[in-house]
């Protein structure tokens, strides 16, 4: 009998296990618990972002008056960020409590508000006066009745450079004269043209293409998109002129070739390898960490063309949170005005309420590593003068579209044209 | 097995319906678990996404309407769907091909009386334990434009730097080579088990006769072996048709920049598992994604059955 069980125990007792294990795999989901938590029990909120938000600090400051709540933070990289949260969204499991959502996908978002929760419920339309309005509206669901997310920060360009790579091309290298080098794209370009025929060793004008594009298409009064959420690529003559623009940059050889964060565009920071970099206000901090050694040689000179915002996010509540109105009391507290200060003067992310950029603890910031440049004037003046633009559902889509375009050119398969018509091909595949 | 007698006990009758069940059905428990799983994880995901395929189905509507096959009208006439199964096929010649070749040649290396013998043979299998992301990240540094150790060591003989991201055919070989990494030492040691049990007097007798080692390889191990060769070339194959990890992670270690799963600006490396994952994970369009994974899994089929085919041929050079 006993060698007949075995037989027999073997395969059952295999499936079993491989039953409980796919069990186990498909659950994993937090234990229920009731909408609104008992007063003193343990609460556990998540909050998903991409890169350092520099909130870590207001956790621990969030923990002594909620002494009940610890914040878990999950980092992921930034595309996969939001397709996550897209897919967790649609599947309505594994999304965080708050989840950080950059000005590119915000639009995404905010047409599907049936996925997140009314911040209006909790009494956070109170914070409208707070900020810059159209960064309020940015948060809105389509028919602005709900209110989906708080802003946290605003991307104002600024256009930071190298003083030692400027000094070594013969350029001027003091940041108002540097500024009045570039009132226009056009002008930025022949001052590249001029770095460029000073041969500085190892050393292009400009990282990539990309993000430039981004920036000016940004400063346009309208972008990828019209009013009525139509993609508008084809017809926009401001679309057309940035391509063209950022070709040049490429075709006259003042780019390093190196793509936006992608580990050889960061050791570029520390290697040196670009003399400029489109700065929103974010990238500064981001300068700081890649660049580590080359405190006191970067610069920050105004942008050229005029103002414009590059990046920003909101934070916004799924409504598979368990714990809802918590979580939307720790936006409300991550993204006051107080902390929203902290954060600029600690990562560089700046503050998207206007009552700040007046307040002389900003105006009169600045960094030792970007040689004490006033960086909280800079900006403060960028946001001021922000003039706001409609984005699309489909904004990173399209813009994946159009800087794989700028990669043909740049990697010289095909020209500015040849790329061109094959980026309408792609834009008008996008739904 | 003796019929037993009808004057038996009931015991005994009953005993023995217990044994036959036992010996009939009991096999079956086995093999269940498997069955289990793989209608769970195989069949079904295989049919439903046959069903998905037919649909105008995203992941961020609730809406899914019947279009028949417009999905397969569309891909067929999709230029980047063949782009992609050209540079699946490139990039699986280019990977294959000279991993078997010097799988069969380490494997011959191996299949002698050698110092540290087990030493070597799991050092083979170390490239396969790495976790594939370490493994293309550290290659995709080596493969770096500016500060590549290929590149470095290239400068010594002229050639200048290489974008080895931007170019098809230098991606191509990149990958490949990772590929190669990971895999040839694996294959190697299959095709080491296969050789120790071809029988020693073939080799000794050639050796009497004046056969070089070459020659040996190749009348003897190599016919001796092709059960093995041939299932090492489809497992290779099937392999090498659903590479995924090594272009997405390229195209984000690698400078040439792109979308997140484009394989690069131009879609240089996008291979077809790619295309699908880009279909279905960054642009939600399920429906689409569906009917490129059926159109891949029939191309999957084709060439491992016109590789079967090859293989079958094998015969060590004009026996």
């Amino acid at each position: 009998m006993t060698p007949r069980i075995r037989r027999l125990a073997v395969p059952v007792l295999t499936a079993s296990l491989l039953a409980l294990a796919t069990a186990c795999g498909s659950g994993g989901g937090s234990p229920a618990t009731e909408a609104s938590a008992k007063p003193g029990e343990k609460i556990k909120l998540s909050v998903g972002l991409f890169g350092d938000f520099g909130f870590k600090p207001l956790y621990e400051e969030y923990k002594k008056t909620h002494p009940n709540i610890e914040v878990v933070e999950a980092v992921t990289q930034f595309n996969d960020h939001h397709n996550n949260l897209v897919k967790r969204l649609a599947t309505n499991a594994g999304a965080g409590d708050v989840e950080a959502v950059e000005v590119g996908y915000v639009s995404t978002f905010t047409s599907q508000p049936g996925k997140f929760v009314d911040l209006k419920q909790y009494g956070l339309d109170k914070r409208q006066g707070d900020y810059l309005d159209w960064k309020w509206q940015q948060g809105l669901s389509k028919d602005g009745q709900q209110l989906l997310g708080l802003g946290t920060d605003v991307g104002g360009l600024a256009m930071c450079y190298r003083k030692d790579l400027f000094k070594k091309a013969g350029l001027p290298s003091g940041r108002t004269e540097v500024s009045a080098l570039w009132p226009t794209w056009e002008q930025y370009i022949e001052t590249g043209k001029k770095f460029g025929a000073a041969k500085v060793a190892d050393a292009k004008f400009v990282d990539s293409p990309g993000e430039i594009f981004r920036a000016m298409v940004n400063q346009a009064p309208v972008g990828l998109y019209d009013a009525q959420d139509k993609i508008i690529v084809d017809s926009n003559p401001d679309v057309k002129k940035a391509w063209d623009l950022s070709n040049q940059l490429t075709q006259e050889g003042l780019t390093a070739k190196l793509a936006a964060f992608t580990p050889p565009w960061n050791t570029g920071f520390a290697k040196g390898s670009f003399a400029t970099i489109i700065c929103p206000a974010w990238m500064t901090g981001f300068i700081q960490e890649q660049a580590k050694d080359a405190s006191g040689k970067w610069d920050i000179a105004t942008v050229p063309g005029g103002s414009g915002n590059s990046g920003g996010s909101h934070l916004m509540v799924p409504k598979q949170s368990k714990h809802p109105k918590e979580a939307a009391e720790l936006i409300d507290f991550l993204t006051s005005k107080e902390n929203q200060a902290k954060v600029f003067k600690e990562e560089g992310t700046f503050p998207s309420i206007p009552a700040l950029y007046d307040d002389p603890s900003i105006q009169n910031f600045t960094k030792p590593f970007f040689g004490d440049a006033p960086i909280g004037k800079i900006y403060s003046d960028a946001a001021k003068a922000l003039k706001p633009q409609h984005l699309g559902p489909k904004e990173a889509d399209v813009r994946v579209a159009i800087g794989n375009g700028l990669g043909r050119v740049e990697q010289g398969k095909q020209t500015p044209e040849e790329a061109w018509a094959q980026v309408l091909q792609d834009v008008q595949k996008i739904r | 097995m003796s019929t037993l007698p009808l004057s038996v006990p009931t015991r005994r009758r009953r005993r023995s319906v217990r044994h036959t069940l036992d010996v009939r059905v009991s096999p079956y428990a086995y093999v269940a678990p498997f069955f289990l799983l793989f209608c769970a994880f195989g069949l079904f995901p295989l049919i439903y996404t046959a069903w998905v395929s037919l649909h105008d189905w995203t992941l961020l509507s609730e809406e899914h309407t019947f279009v028949g096959a417009k999905n397969f009208q569309t891909l067929l006439a999709d230029g980047y769907f063949w782009n992609a199964t050209f540079n699946t096929l490139s990039i699986g010649v280019l990977s294959t091909v000279p991993q078997l070749l010097l799988a069969v040649w380490l494997a011959h290396l191996l299949n002698r009386r050698l110092r540290f013998q087990t030493l070597l043979r799991i050092s083979m299998l170390l490239p396969n334990v790495t976790s594939v992301v370490a493994v293309v990240v550290i290659f995709s540094q080596l493969f770096g434009r500016d500060f590549g150790l290929i590149n470095w060591v290239l400068s010594w003989f002229g050639i200048g730097n290489i974008d080895w991201a931007a170019g098809t055919a230098t991606s191509h070989i990149a990958l490949a080579v990772m590929i190669m990494w990971r895999w040839t030492g694996y294959n190697a040691l299959i095709f080491l088990a296969a050789m120790q049990a071809v029988p020693r007097e073939l080799y000794e007798a050639a050796t009497l006769d004046g056969a070089s080692s070459f020659t040996q390889l190749r009348r003897i191990t190599i016919p001796m072996i092709r059960p093995t060769i041939i299932f090492v070339v489809i497992v290779s194959t099937i392999g090498a048709m659903q590479i995924i990890a090594e272009p997405l992670l390229f195209g984000q270690s690698s400078g040439a920049g792109g979308g997140a799963a484009s394989g690069g600006p131009d879609r240089q490396y996008q291979t077809l598992a790619l295309f699908v994952y880009e279909q279905g994970f960054t642009k939600f369009d399920f429906g689409y994604a569906s009917a490129a994974s059926w159109l891949m899994f029939l191309v999957v089929v084709a060439v491992a059955g016109i590789n079967f085919l090859i293989s079958r041929r094998v015969k060590g050079g004009t026996t």
